[in-house]
């Protein structure tokens, strides 16, 4: 049977709890005839799309299975095609099915804390933008140099900080630092540094 | 990394060390691999045995912020040996360039020092020049004032016997690494280096990088398939974001951030663009105006004009020599002059150096915005231990984020490549993808600034249409970022003509007059007229060396192998021409392979060649690197907190140019016998950094459910600890409490003649979760960073471990 390398994977019924950490070469033969029987199906007729580990920056390719139906993603796993990993992966890559929304610990509510509680709040977003909002331009406002004690046209902001992030896209950096300096923020950071 | 990950299998020798790549990039030991069952060799060398020792070809250990006088020992090795690659050092580096007569060193200080600003005038480093500013040569390398000379002086003093009585390293050990690495100074073996933060994070960590540059330069390492130097960044899209300069330092680009003194853009300009006398010497970052003012325009669009210096005078100054990086940032923050703060995508509670510090200063702000996919130390710090949120006024928000799978957009990886990713499920709960909260955050803000408030121009004039249908579009973000067209221009010399709102096919047709954006010069190239080259999946490898030129894209102008005009001689013809990067063929077809550094002839054409080293204003590597603020040799100094009283190199125990912060919250151990054992700290393959993704995954936190301290069976015996047993680990900032692993995997060193002890521990801990798992191991870490970049010193300091 002529099967290419990503048709191979599907074949073997590689989805879901335990059995996608098949990218390790583990042996799965209880889990698998599980896999077989009950989310074969469903992988097969899944939508695939690739992605890269949000990991450390080999930059390993993977694939995801997400359900046409319920829109869920049911399976994360190698990706044979890439030439990098070439389908292999570490153990934190081989269990990214547990950073999606299939995790409950996952925050999905915006919340706040305020001065002095002891507990969080559920917000929404609509709140919670225009109340930060608020507050960077009532810090900016007052803190805002305009000229150093040299008498130099500074433009900026110190008493507002902003650290990260390397963890997100290309297209989220980039606006990011953008809007960050367009606030006048100088104390600008992320991981790189550290 | 100047080279890539697969490139790794096309090397003879590969240097592991600053660095335990099977732990933490693990996927790259594929390539490791390879090139062992080329014939290859793997050496490890680290404090710890760690599983890429384990899979070496020869390992020894040294103890921890110690590489200098290790790699100085290895300098010292190549020279006495002659087992440097002299056409490569003497053409493509500033071996040959002449020293000005200011310059000297003496008992660990170069000429130049301010003993009481910490600080070197480097005009002292100068280089001889002639009226054009061209520097004065020794091809013949034998002038004792040209820089190899000196080389050879400075690192003379790093004998065999000195080193291992700095690293703890038997002197046959050093012998052996020596002679197997510097067996790649020949033209038909090449080394690579792989290292990480085992290097960066010192006092002396640009330093470390440096003596390793200057030793793949002398043995013709650079350039080459299978050599180069090669960082293993740590996040998935820390190259990316270094790239887009999240940095107070930089602009997109690595483009300078504008100083005070800078009023204007043409002073700002003029200041930071270079020029050379030298007529071969291509001086790339004589373009500097075309990126800047393209950078500017992609800010600002259309409300950027010649006319208010393309918005220049909207973006802040910094003041001239004011340092606002991480350090001093939290330090301002304890101090309580920081009021605001944005922890976006990251949990300093648990990363940064002296984590107490960070978060008692969080305590100060007045409010916080996280943004993150699960509950971290950070967001939640004012309900951490020891911490009562009764006194704690900080507001604070935590904003829900997606995961990558979540969203589309590219990130790039160690080896430069940008790659494309997609979108394979809806965020959790509310959650939305970082860029739809900044897009919609800034929107709120540009609304309560339409009314007014100070200074209104750079926001409301900011540019920030990136949406599509209102929701963010990461395409339209990434054509910005490669740049437009934006005005109907021609390029007569090219033969080319481009529309208004074509993109812009490389950086080579960048100008300086506004009529074209990009907002950031090197990626443009990414994203043009043919494609999102991003997203390519070619499977081509032409010639065999790994390149995959059609897989993705790599900055600059998809060049994979930088620095490779240095891979052929002086009439273009490979060093090595079994691995041929490139190879000039002729006038008519040119070069062959990988894109070359620049199209120009080989130097055997004088009149229309370029040096190879094409961002470099004199055209030639730094084997003498004069720019550094520690000195234009690296020197080895003693971390700041050492188990030693005496730097066995000089009488300047720590480097000179450091800043010590002197705080409350600032001890550090000054051969105190408190702390008498040397720590590091290090990850496992199970979690990434704080742990802050991976704690809350079943799966992960099974197999590494807790904080552990490794000690060696010496130092368990003397402090009657068993393995497993319960232990403690205090530092002059904090104490953790932390599972013993008694190990043979840790071995005392013999240091100045006394037996010292070294002990390490994961940092990927915190007190959110797991219940009992241990926090954050930078609780004892110091604040206090590099000379130059000042990145913190995580990866030595000193410790005591007592049973619990």
């Amino acid at each position: 049977m002529d099967v290419s390398r990503r048709e191979f994977l599907v074949i073997s019924g590689a989805a879901a709890a335990g059995v996608a950490v098949s990218s390790l070469g583990i042996d799965m033969g209880p889990a698998k005839a599980y896999a077989d029987e009950v989310k074969l199906k469903k992988v097969k007729s899944a939508k695939q799309s690739t992605t890269i580990c949000p990991y450390c920056a080999v930059g390993c390719g993977l694939v995801c299975s997400t359900d046409k139906k319920t829109g869920t993603i049911i399976n994360i796993e190698g990706d044979p095609d890439h030439p990098i990993n070439e389908g292999s992966l570490c153990a934190k890559g081989a269990g990214l099915y547990q950073i999606t929304a299939n995790n409950p610990s996952r925050l999905q509510k915006v919340l706040y804390r305020a001065p002095n509680s002891d507990k969080w709040e559920e917000k929404s977003w609509d709140w919670a933008l225009a109340e930060i909002a608020k507050r960077v331009k009532a810090t900016r406002d007052e803190y805002f140099i305009a000229k150093n004690k040299k008498g130099q046209v500074v433009n900026r902001v110190e008493a507002i900080a902003e650290v990260g992030s390397a963890a997100i896209d290309n297209e989220e950096c980039w606006p990011l630092q953008a809007m960050m300096r367009a606030l006048g923020l100088v104390y600008i950071e992320h991981q790189a540094r550290i | 990394m100047t080279n890539h990950w697969i490139d790794i299998k096309n090397s003879d020798c590969i240097l592991i060390t600053g660095s335990n790549a099977a732990e933490n990039h693990p996927i790259s030991m594929k390539w490791v691999e390879k090139a062992r069952e080329n014939g290859a060799k793997l050496i490890s060398v680290d404090p710890r045995f760690t599983r890429t020792s384990a899979v070496a070809d020869f390992y020894t250990a040294l103890r921890s912020g110690t590489d200098i006088a290790f790699l100085g020992g290895m300098l010292n090795y190549i020279i006495e040996n002659e087992k440097y690659f002299k056409d490569y050092a003497a053409n493509y580096t500033n071996a040959s360039f002449i020293i000005g007569d200011k310059f000297k060193f003496e008992d660990g200080l170069f000429a130049g020092y301010d003993p009481k600003k910490r600080k070197y005038d480097k005009s002292f480093w100068g280089l001889k020049r002639d009226s054009k500013g061209v520097a004065e040569r020794d091809l013949t390398l034998k002038n004792p004032r040209c820089v190899f000379q000196l080389l050879k002086e400075h690192y003379s003093r790093y004998t065999l016997e000195k080193v291992s009585g700095i690293t703890g390293t038997p002197v046959d050990d050093l012998k052996k690494v020596y002679e197997m690495y510097a067996s790649t100074g020949t033209k038909d073996k090449v080394g690579t280096i792989m290292y990480a933060m085992g290097w960066t994070q010192h006092t002396v960590g640009t330093q470390n990088i440096r003596t390793m540059a200057i030793i793949q330069l002398l043995l013709g390492n650079i350039g080459m398939a299978g050599g180069g130097v090669n960082a293993l960044r740590g996040e998935s899209n820390v190259q990316g974001s270094t790239d887009h300069c999240i940095l107070y330092h930089i602009w997109p680009g690595y483009l300078k951030t504008p100083k005070a003194s800078q009023a204007t853009l043409a002073a700002y300009n003029t200041k930071y663009t270079p020029k050379t006398g030298d007529p071969i010497s291509a001086n790339w970052w004589g373009n500097y105006p075309k990126y800047s003012v393209s950078m500017l325009k992609s800010f600002f669009g259309d409300k950027a004009t010649k006319k208010n210096d393309f918005g220049y005078s909207w973006l802040p100054k910094l003041d001239d020599g004011v340092n606002y990086s991480w350090l001093n940032l939290f330090d301002t923050m304890y101090n309580g002059t920081i009021k605001g703060f944005f922890a976006w995508g990251m949990n300093p509670a648990c990363s940064g150096a002296n984590a107490n510090k960070n978060r008692q200063a969080l305590a100060k702000l007045d409010w916080l915005v996280n943004v993150n996919l699960f509950d971290n130390e950070t967001g939640s710090f004012w309900k951490g231990p020891g911490m009562d949120p009764k006194k704690i006024k900080t507001e604070v928000f935590m904003l829900p984020c997606a995961a990558s799978v979540e969203k589309e957009g590219s990130i790039t990886n160690s080896g430069r490549w940008a790659q494309w990713r997609y979108k394979a499920g809806n965020p959790a709960g509310d959650s939305k993808p970082d860029g739809e909260i900044m897009t919609d955050l800034m929107n709120a803000i540009k609304k309560v600034y339409a009314k007014g408030g100070k200074f209104p121009e750079p926001i409301v004039n900011l540019k920030w249409d990136y949406t599509t249908k209102g929701t963010f579009d990461s395409h339209k973000v990434a054509k910005e970022i490669n740049g437009y067209f934006l005005e109907d221009v021609e390029f007569k010399k090219k033969g080319k003509k481009f529309k208004k709102g074509d993109l812009v096919p490389s950086f080579a047709y960048l100008k300086d007059d506004g009529s074209t954006s990009s907002g950031n010069w090197l990626y443009c190239n990414s994203y043009t007229n043919k494609g999102n080259m991003m997203a390519r999946r070619g499977k081509d490898d032409p010639t065999g060396l790994g390149l995959y030129s059609g897989w993705s894209w790599c900055w600059p102008v998809n060049r994979r192998i930088i620095y490779n005009r240095a891979s052929v001689d002086l009439n273009g013809n490979p060093w090595n021409p079994k691995r041929p990067v490139v190879k000039w063929t002729g006038p008519k077809t040119k070069w062959v392979g990988d894109v070359p550094d620049g199209g120009w002839p080989p130097m055997s054409n004088a009149e229309k060649t370029k040096r190879p080293f094409i961002m470099k204003p004199d055209g030639v590597a730094s084997v003498f690197g004069p720019g550094r603020a520690d000195g234009p040799f690296p020197e080895h100094y003693e971390p700041l907190e050492s188990p030693v009283a005496k730097n066995a190199m000089s009488s300047q125990f720590n480097n000179p140019a450091i800043k010590i912060f002197d705080g409350p919250m600032d001890p550090f151990a000054k051969n105190d016998p408190k702390f008498p054992v040397v720590a590091t700290t290090y990850r496992v393959t199970e979690h990434w950094q704080t742990g802050v993704l991976t704690r809350w995954q079943p799966w992960l936190i099974e197999t590494q459910p807790q904080l552990f301290v490794e000690i060696s069976e010496e130092l368990a015996k003397e402090r009657g600890i068993k393995n497993g047993e319960p232990a403690k680990v205090t530092s002059a900032r904090g104490e953790v409490a932390a599972v013993a692993i008694v190990t043979t995997r840790f071995r005392p060193f013999k240091v100045a003649g006394k037996t010292v002890h070294q002990v390490g521990l994961p940092w990927c801990f915190g007190w959110v979760t797991p219940k009992d798992g241990g926090d954050s191991a930078n609780l004892l870490s110091p604040n206090v960073g590099d000379a130059n970049t000042m990145i913190p010193e995580t990866k030595a300091f000193m410790v005591n471990v007592e049973k619990a």
